[in-house]
Order: structure tokens, then sequence, then C-alpha cells
């Protein structure tokens, strides 16, 4: 059971590309209602149908919070990923009819703080487009800085400038333009939070050198999605259910368990939440493990694996489902 | 060693040297043995960019072992009020990657934790050490009126002189502990008074 994800039935109300790589999608309620309440932050776990395969994919709502009457997520088009872009950016047109999570949100800013520095690295802008509307609206101190690859892939960057003018800060790969992060860091009134989203690699990095700078851990927020990797298929054993199955070179383990019947609890499906989190019985292999969820004790003690990114190679792997 | 009895009685750790270049350390008495306790622990240089904000008490003990570790800056104040202005000037020139190190009395870590939250620390990331006294900071919850140095129970209110239950019951935003009347139904009952915070 899909813990907290109650799902709404929508209809996608307009689809716009946004640059060569970017579309973003509008979605309103089928029955003309408004959508729930939102906080900067919150993602929605999006359900694509494509033909006998159910995708589910987390995504940030990106519109303004104060506006619940339609619901915008932004997509990256990824031609080398499992095929969830791919769906969206070529199936999904206005007047199709869909079903997509209520929002949860694993990314909220801290209303304690006195100022909020926001760091974006390419599409890990979308959540940031939500939380400085909700800022903005409340008088909030905020200050952006966001790294893109080139101007022409600046998703949104022209729109946050005209918003926030000086407030937004950009910086272009091909410009080798570059954050002086320590600097940044370093010189930023106490009472700070730190948010940080793009790929892996930068929220590493701004996460060591905060640590390393004295950042306390609760001042510093991170949300980074991990797509599941595809892999070599294998054999899992779920003993509660009594039944075995194979998880298929485009699937998720969560998606062969659900394809399974059962309804293990997720919220994220990107390693973050820690909603599905399920005990190892016993294994004969390798782990891999893709999540940010467990601590590396725990990925190295084989007795917890998180199935919605994780994946495993061997002989026998037995879960606690 | 304060012990847990209800949610908000605060519970305190051992200094741990931090991540960072900034250190404030503010101590009242043997809060001092706290701090030269921790330097055994921590890296070469750490007290190069530490301040420490001391007050030393009747006694005046300890400055010397304080003076030992030659942090950038020593000072000593007689009180926590004139410390105050003085802390308040650091904090809010302040920047991240400051961090906060309280040791000493409950009264002396309770206040100079209220000022920092209100400068934007978050309490979870400051460092504390209880050492010395038990005594409490209590709050008068009839007459608001804050009580210093509680070693009763129950307590006088110094304010409206109501006979007072100090309460494990602890405010952060106040800095202190509630105390609640007695003996409301029957003010002739006078229930012993015991020295428990000593």
């Amino acid at each position: 059971m899909s813990t907290g994800t109650t799902k709404l039935d929508v209809v996608v109300s307009d689809v716009v590309p946004v640059n060569e790589l970017v579309t973003r999608f509008h979605f309103r309620r089928r029955d003309g209602e408004l959508l729930p309440t939102f906080s900067g932050g919150a993602h929605v776990v999006v359900e694509m149908r494509d033909g006998d395969r159910t995708r589910l994919n987390p995504y940030s709502l990106m519109g303004s919070p104060l506006d619940t009457r339609e619901y915008t997520i932004s997509v990256r088009r990824d031609d080398v990923g499992r095929g969830g872009s791919l769906f969206m950016h070529r199936q999904v047109k206005p007047g199709l009819e869909m079903v997509i999570s209520y929002p949860v949100n694993l990314f909220s800013l801290d209303l304690r703080a006195k100022k909020h520095l926001m760091l974006a690295g390419g599409i890990g802008i979308t959540p940031f487009m939500a939380q400085t509307s909700q800022l903005a609206g409340a008088g909030g101190n905020f200050e952006l800085h966001y790294t893109c690859r080139t101007a022409s892939l600046g998703t949104y960057a022209d729109v946050l400038q005209q918003r926030y003018g000086n407030r937004v800060h950009l910086y272009h790969d091909d410009r080798e333009e570059r954050i002086d992060l320590d600097r940044l860091l370093s010189s930023q009134p106490l009472g700070t939070h730190l948010y940080v989203c793009g790929p892996a690699g930068m929220i590493n990095w701004v996460r060591d050198r905060a640590a390393a700078l004295g950042w306390p851990p609760e001042t510093v927020h991170f949300e980074h999605f991990a797509a599941p990797q595809p892999g070599a298929p294998f054999d899992v054993t779920l003993a509660i259910s009594d039944t075995t199955i194979r998880v298929g070179e485009q699937q998720s383990l969560l998606e062969a368990i659900e394809a399974a019947g059962v309804d293990p609890p997720y919220l994220c499906r990107g390693g973050v939440c820690g909603q599905c989190e399920t005990n190892v019985i016993s294994h004969d292999g390798k782990f891999i493990h893709n999540d940010h969820w467990l601590s590396e004790e725990d990925h190295r003690s084989g007795c917890k694996i998180m199935p919605c990114v994780s994946r495993f190679e061997g002989k026998s792997l037995v879960l606690e489902r | 060693m304060a012990a847990k009895t209800i949610i908000s009685r605060p519970i305190y750790g051992t200094l741990s040297p931090q991540p960072g270049k900034h250190h404030l350390f503010i101590a009242d008495a043997e809060g001092a043995l706290a701090i030269t306790d921790m330097a055994g622990k921590a890296p070469p240089g750490f007290f190069d960019g530490a301040e420490i904000d001391f007050i030393p008490g009747p006694e005046g003990k300890h400055i010397a072992a304080l003076e030992a570790l030659k942090p950038a800056q020593l000072h000593l104040s007689p009180s926590f009020a004139s410390l105050l202005p003085r802390l308040k000037q650091t904090l809010t020139n302040a920047h991240m990657g400051l961090r906060l190190y309280l040791a000493g009395t409950e009264g002396l870590i309770g206040q100079a934790m209220q000022v920092a939250l209100e400068a934007g620390m978050d309490h979870t990331s400051m460092q504390t050490e209880h050492r010395g006294s038990l005594a409490r900071r209590m709050q008068c919850v009839h007459c608001k009126g804050i009580t210093e140095n509680v070693t009763t129970q129950p307590a006088l209110c110094s304010h409206c002189g109501l006979l007072l239950l100090v309460r494990d019951h602890y405010s952060r935003r106040l800095a202190a502990f509630q105390g609640v009347c007695i003996n409301a139904e029957d003010r002739s009952e006078i229930p012993p008074m015991e020295e428990t915070f000593p």
C-alpha cells in the first residue's frame, strides 16, 4: 500500500516545450475542483500507463503553492533512461487522463530560517520554482544560485531573473563560470539554511564543503531522486508472500514486487524517503545500493535494501515481503 | 547528571570539537573544566579561531586553565547580564559556520541558548555540557517573574511570594523551569523545604 499516496484523477491541461530537453506538463482535476494544497519542494508520483507496463516516476511540483487550480511539472528528456521521460515527451498530450499521487514534501523549507540559500543544478531547479514563489509571496529572504550547462539549457533562468532580479545568480558551464562555493558558504549570516537539488556529484560536493565549513547538518537540506538504474535480471524470493519473482532488466525491484501483486509502502520511488525499506532474510551475492536513505553501515551489513532504486547480482536473495 | 523525566526537560551532552573554523564558548564556573577536557580531543589549531566568554563566579577559579588554551579571544564577565550585550553583538555579526559550545550551570546554558535561538541557531546544533551546581532558573507561572538559582523544593517566588513546586517542565523560549503553586487549596499547608538542586 502506497503510504500517504492517495490518488488524484487529473487531465493534462497543457504541454509546453521549454527548451530542447525540457517539457512542462500542466494537470487539472477531472472534476474541476481545486487540487490539494502543497508546499514548495513537494513532489507527485506520476503514473505512466504505457501499454501493459506502468511506470511510477516522482516529479517536483514547480508551480506556485498559492495557486492550486493546476499542478505543473517539468520533465527533462533522458534518452538512455528507462523510458519514463520519453513516454512523457512522446505520448502525453493535452486532454490525456492520467493519475498522480497526492503531493508529498521531502524537501520542505525550514521557515524558522532567517535566510534561505538555494543551490540548483540543471533540472534540479524545479523544486526551487515553487519554493521561491512561496517565499516571495510571504516576503521571505532567499538567494538562488543556479548552475546550468548553457544559457539555452538554463531552464526557467529567464523567468527567475525577471521575477527576482539580483537574488538569482547564474553560472554557465560552457562559459567556465563556477560557484565560489567556500566563499559563498562562509559569508552567510547566522540562521541561514542551505538547500541543494541537482546531480548527485553536486549535492555531495555542497554537503561536504558545508560540513567542513561548520554548517550543522540540520541546516543543510538536499533532494536527489535517483532514477532506478537498469541492470541484469535477477530472481528474488518474497518470504511472507511465499513467491519467487524475476526482476527484469528495465524494471526496478519495487516495480517487480508490485507486478507480483504485493503492495509495499512507498512515497518517493527515488531512494530518498525510506518508506520502502525492506529487510533481507538471506542472500548469496552482491547488492547494488543506489539509495540515499540507508547508512553506509546498513549497506555493508547486507540486512536491508531499498527496492525502489537498488538491485542485486548473485545466486539468491530472500526478502521479508 | 539530569535524568529525562518529561520530554521538555533538557538533557546535556559532552562537548566535542565540531568541524569549522569559528568556535564560540560560553561557560560559567566549573563549565571551564568541560572546555579543558574537550581541548584534549581538539585538532591542533582549534582554539586559533575560538572565543571563550567565561563567568568565573565568586571563587574565580579556572581562568589560568582557559588562558593556557590560547584562544583567539578570552573575555571574563562577572555575570550573564554583563556578558549578554557582547554575546548578542557577536551573534549578530556571525556567519554560518560559527559553532556554539555551552558549558556550566543549567541557568547559563539555557540563557545563552535562548539568545542563540533568537539569532537563528537550532538548539540541536549547539554543544552543551552541564557542570557544577544543579540550581535552576524558575519562572512563576502565576506572576511570570523569574527567580534565579533556585536550589530548594518547593521554592519561594522572589516576586509574588507564592510557594512553588519546581517542575521538570522546561521552556526553551524562556530558558526557565516552570514553578506552580504547591498549596493553592490551603495556603496554611506548608510542605517541608528541601535542598533538592544543590
